[in-house]
């Protein structure tokens, strides 16, 4: 099939829906198009393609499109949406199996910093287990190049003020009791996912 | 005779009292010329309102009655059962509505309602004067029925009224029953194999010993009315001595010619000489007279010369039999628009209508059950459905849905994808109907377990394209333009009233609607009635429905004709038109008005003749005499002009 519009080609694949329908488990086939997800969603101004649009583009097998959209990286997974699907179809979950995808595709984030975000928020379980704020927080800054004096110095003041509240350590925790474990899955997932 | 006319006034609680003065409107008329009783009560149509007016028609003597109360559908027949146990004839009984024609109008006009109710008993008074004493009509039932088209909704009926043990003739046009039903691959939306449904049907009914079935037949003429329909059949010859023929199929292999098979859609041929499809439950051999070449004039004789048991009969002659029957239902079933009409659709071999995609799907079809495509019989990967071709769209077709093809796509796209392994099928559509019992769910799961892909537009072109047909439409969900490389396309055009309805529907005497499906008599509280009486309607003859439907309104039509068998006899009114022999010129006029074919003119006397069991009263005939000859018992025009003074005297 071969979907036509002013701006682009595309030609819609099967395969890509049935795959994003097999991975995400949302159901999306269902979809009435009744854009209750759209009026739900808190964050719909700022996508490309509102949430409903996006299910009906993955219905096509619009593949591009999709991957390339700001929309799957804005969703802030709120589960407004679901909640008030009739169909119950799970947005977020296809959002998040969208990004999947799109990464294990190189295909470039329409949002790099949302990307960058989610990298750097795994990068410190990985490693300990847990949560480490400052790594996260310098791995953020690394990624998304955030080196002008008035990055550093807004982070800075922010660090110390949440240091003095004893918000943020300063020193690597320990590492949980089955931090290996919680390795292992990473490993396997990304092995899975690739 | 001298006149005793007794007046009762209703209250119907304060339904009428609590706008109209009752007591005023007896004390204006107690004393009016030919009343001797005048008088009121809360509900006349309870118990003891019935007694009151029982026991005075016999103290008072009366010899009329006016009832002023409620409109005459509600208790007319009521009152006049009272007035006959009374012994005072029925029709010496009047009513006079003083609720849905003053009370319920005029309910803020309390003065006016009351002048008009007492005006409009007068009214009644005065009519009821000239009213004469009538018996209504017994007429003679004949308790057999007649059951025109043997589809899904003919054979219903038939197995319906023979189980209640009432006779039942069957006439089918074409030399197998089944309908449209037969072709079908399977049901939605439960996927039935058709055979299974229709077999034992077909079985019982032609085994059955109170119907006897005429195929190959049609109704040649009907006269006569409720209770006493005559019917010729005619049937058409199958030039084959059934008595003969053991079926061997010889004279088959013989036949030099092919045509087209009409039950296969023309997806598959037949000869001229030919067997009635399996699915039909009948294996009759028979000739196609438009095709054969001995019966148009050519020497051959060639399944004459081969067949073994010397069955072939060129000579044979249809027969016409002549049939009484009490009630009459008409199930001829729908045609499908064809798709001629769309020209660049149709050209395609590969551009097929629904009902020749059941055709393929079905494992008795052309292709054996394989799912094959007509032009070189690959199988089709991806097949594109257009639903309402011709339907919702008053411009290249008609007005109407068709109601049953968003059904029967869903349902074929899940038969193709589960025979055709990685095949694809989409649906262009405008709004998926599917509004009945499970119907809704079995689209959802065409989308979800079956992966049919729905889209939500037109098609606005279609065109070869080497070995693909493109298709070119719109899917205003996500407003895109789409083309699909399609192998197959199927296209859902609409159901439309059958080839001759109209033609059958003068026959009978029942009216079509503007399209060509025959007319209810009510759409709300008549929905299976014509306004002939006895003639019924069951299934898609009447309106495009799917089977599930087709079988209740058959169901309601039995319930029509079983309610009247179950009678003696029946009774028809006797405030019907009559001509004065006197005055009438014979001119005719008013036989070519009524629309129930009542008047005739009688040849010798040359004066009018109303045959009473089939006039309806409905008038036409005395509005359209030019001499005034033309009467209504009960109704003559004394009576409405001695009405229409009292009407305006009141209110000069
Ligand atoms: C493609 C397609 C698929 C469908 N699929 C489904 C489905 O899956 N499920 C479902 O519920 N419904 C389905 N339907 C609808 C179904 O076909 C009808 O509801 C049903 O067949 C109606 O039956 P009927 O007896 O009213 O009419 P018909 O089947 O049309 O039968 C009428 C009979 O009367 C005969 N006849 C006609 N004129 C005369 C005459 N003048 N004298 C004597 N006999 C005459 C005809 O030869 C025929 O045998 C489908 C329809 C189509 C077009
Ligand atoms: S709320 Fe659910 S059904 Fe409605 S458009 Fe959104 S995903 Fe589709
Ligand atoms: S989960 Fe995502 S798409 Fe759904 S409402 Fe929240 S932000 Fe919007
Ligand atoms: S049933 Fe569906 S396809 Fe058929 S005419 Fe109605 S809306 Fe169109
Ligand atoms: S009253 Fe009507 S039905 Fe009766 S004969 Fe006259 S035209 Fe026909």
């Amino acid at each position: 099939m071969q979907l036509v519009c002013d701006q682009f080609q595309e030609t819609g694949d099967p395969a890509f829906s049935k795959r994003v329908k097999e991975v995400s488990e949302s159901g999306l086939e269902r979809c009435y198009q009744c854009l209750t997800c759209t009026l739900s969603c808190p964050v719909a101004f700022a996508m490309d393609y509102p949430p409903h649009q996006i299910v009906r583009m993955v219905q096509l097998g619009l593949k591009e499109q999709v991957l390339r959209s700001s929309t799957i990286w804005i969703c802030a997974s709120c589960l407004s949406c679901v909640t008030r699907c009739p169909n119950e179809i799970d947005i977020p979950h296809l959002m998040d199996t969208l990004h999947q995808i799109a990464l294990h595709e190189g295909v470039a984030a329409k949002e790099p910093a949302v990307a960058m975000f989610h990298e750097a928020f795994l990068a410190p379980i990985k490693k300990y287990g847990r949560q480490y704020e400052a790594m996260m927080t310098i791995g953020y800054m690394l990624r998304a190049r955030q080196f002008s004096p008035k990055d550093l110095l807004n982070n800075a003041l922010l660090g110390f003020k949440m240091i003095t509240k004893r918000k943020l350590k300063l020193l690597p925790p320990h590492s949980i009791k089955g931090a290996k474990e919680i390795r292992g899955i990473f490993e396997k997932t990304e092995e899975r996912g690739k | 005779m001298e006149k005793r006319i007794g007046v009762f006034v209703c209250h119907c609680g304060l339904n009428i009292a609590g706008t109209v003065d009752v007591e005023q409107v007896v004390e204006a008329v107690k004393d009016y010329p030919d009343v001797v009783y005048a008088g009121n009560y809360i509900y006349m149509c309870s118990d003891p309102g019935q007694e009151l007016v029982r026991t005075t028609i016999r103290e008072q003597n009366l010899n009329g009655v006016v009832m002023s109360n409620c409109s005459p559908l509600m208790h007319e027949k009521t009152f006049r059962r009272v007035a006959t146990k009374a012994g005072l004839n029925p029709y010496l009984l009047e009513i006079a509505n003083i609720r849905e024609d003053v009370s319920w109008p005029h309910e803020n006009e309390k003065e006016l309602a009351t002048k008009k109710a007492i005006s409009i008993v007068k009214m009644a008074i005065e009519k009821l004067k000239r009213n004469v004493e009538l018996t209504p009509m017994v007429v003679p039932l004949h308790k057999r029925a007649l059951v025109v088209g043997g589809g899904i909704a003919g054979i219903t009926a038939a197995l319906e009224i023979a189980s209640a043990g009432y006779e039942v003739i069957v006439v089918e046009k074409l030399p197998y029953v089944g309908g449209h039903a037969a072709q079908l691959a399977g049901t939605f939306p439960t996927l039935d194999r058709v055979p299974c449904l229709m077999a034992p049907m077909i079985a019982k009914m032609i085994s059955h010993p109170k119907i006897k079935v005429y195929t190959n037949a049609e109704v040649d003429e009907v006269s006569g009315y409720v209770g006493n329909f005559i019917v010729k059949i005619k049937t058409s010859p199958s030039y084959i001595d059934e008595g003969k023929c053991n079926n061997c199929g010889l004279c088959l292999e013989k036949c030099p010619v092919t045509c087209p098979s009409e039950f296969d859609c023309g997806l598959a041929e037949r000869k001229a000489i030919y067997i009635t499809p399996p699915e039909t439950m009948s294996q009759k051999v028979l000739i196609d007279p438009g095709n054969c070449l001995h019966l148009n004039g050519d020497e051959c004789r060639a399944c004459e010369e081969i067949c073994p048991t010397k069955a072939i009969d060129f000579l044979q002659q249809g027969i016409t039999v002549e049939k009484t029957v009490g009630a009459i239902i008409v199930a001829t079933g729908y045609g499908l628009w064809d798709k001629k009409n769309i020209p660049e659709y149709e050209s395609d071999p590969d551009v097929i209508d629904g009902l020749q995609f059941e055709r393929i799907l079905s494992p008795s079809g052309p292709t054996g059950g394989d799912i094959r495509r007509p032009s070189d019989g690959k199988v089709p990967k991806q097949i594109v459905f257009i639903s309402c071709c011709g339907s919702r769209d008053p411009e290249h077709g008609f007005t109407y849905c068709s109601r049953v093809c968003c059904m029967y796509i869903a349902k074929q796209a899940v038969l193709y994808s589960r025979t055709v392994p990685g095949g694809q099928a989409y649906v262009f559509y405008m709004d998926i109907r599917s509004d009945s019992k499970g119907y809704e769910e079995f689209v959802k799961s065409a989308m979800e377990e079956e992966r049919v892909l729905y889209l939500r537009g037109r098609v606005s072109k279609l065109f070869r394209d080497g070995d693909k047909i493109k298709v070119w439409g719109s899917d205003t969900l996500s407003g895109k333009s789409v083309e699909i490389s399609a192998d197959l396309v199927i296209m859902a055009t609409a159901m439309t009233p059958r080839e001759g309805a109209i033609a059958l529907a003068r026959k009978l005497n029942v009216t079509v609607d503007a399209i060509g499906f025959l007319t209810e008599a009510h759409p709300k509280l008549q929905p299976v009635e014509t306004l002939t009486t006895g003639i019924y309607l069951a299934g898609t003859v009447q309106w495009p429905r799917d089977i599930p439907d087709s079988i209740a309104s058959t169901g309601g039509a039995v319930s029509k004709v079983l309610s009247m068998f179950s009678r003696k006899e029946l009774l028809h009114e006797p405030t019907i038109a009559w001509p004065d022999e006197e005055v009438c010129s014979g001119c005719g006029i008013c036989a070519s008005v009524c629309t129930y074919n009542a008047i005739e003119i009688d040849p010798i006397k040359r004066v009018a003749k109303v045959n009473e069991a089939v006039c309806e009263s409905c008038g036409a005939c005395i509005a359209s005499c030019p001499s005034g000859a033309m009467r209504h018992k009960n109704w003559n025009a004394r009576q409405f002009m001695d009405m229409i003074d009292i009407a305006t005297g009141a209110y000069v």
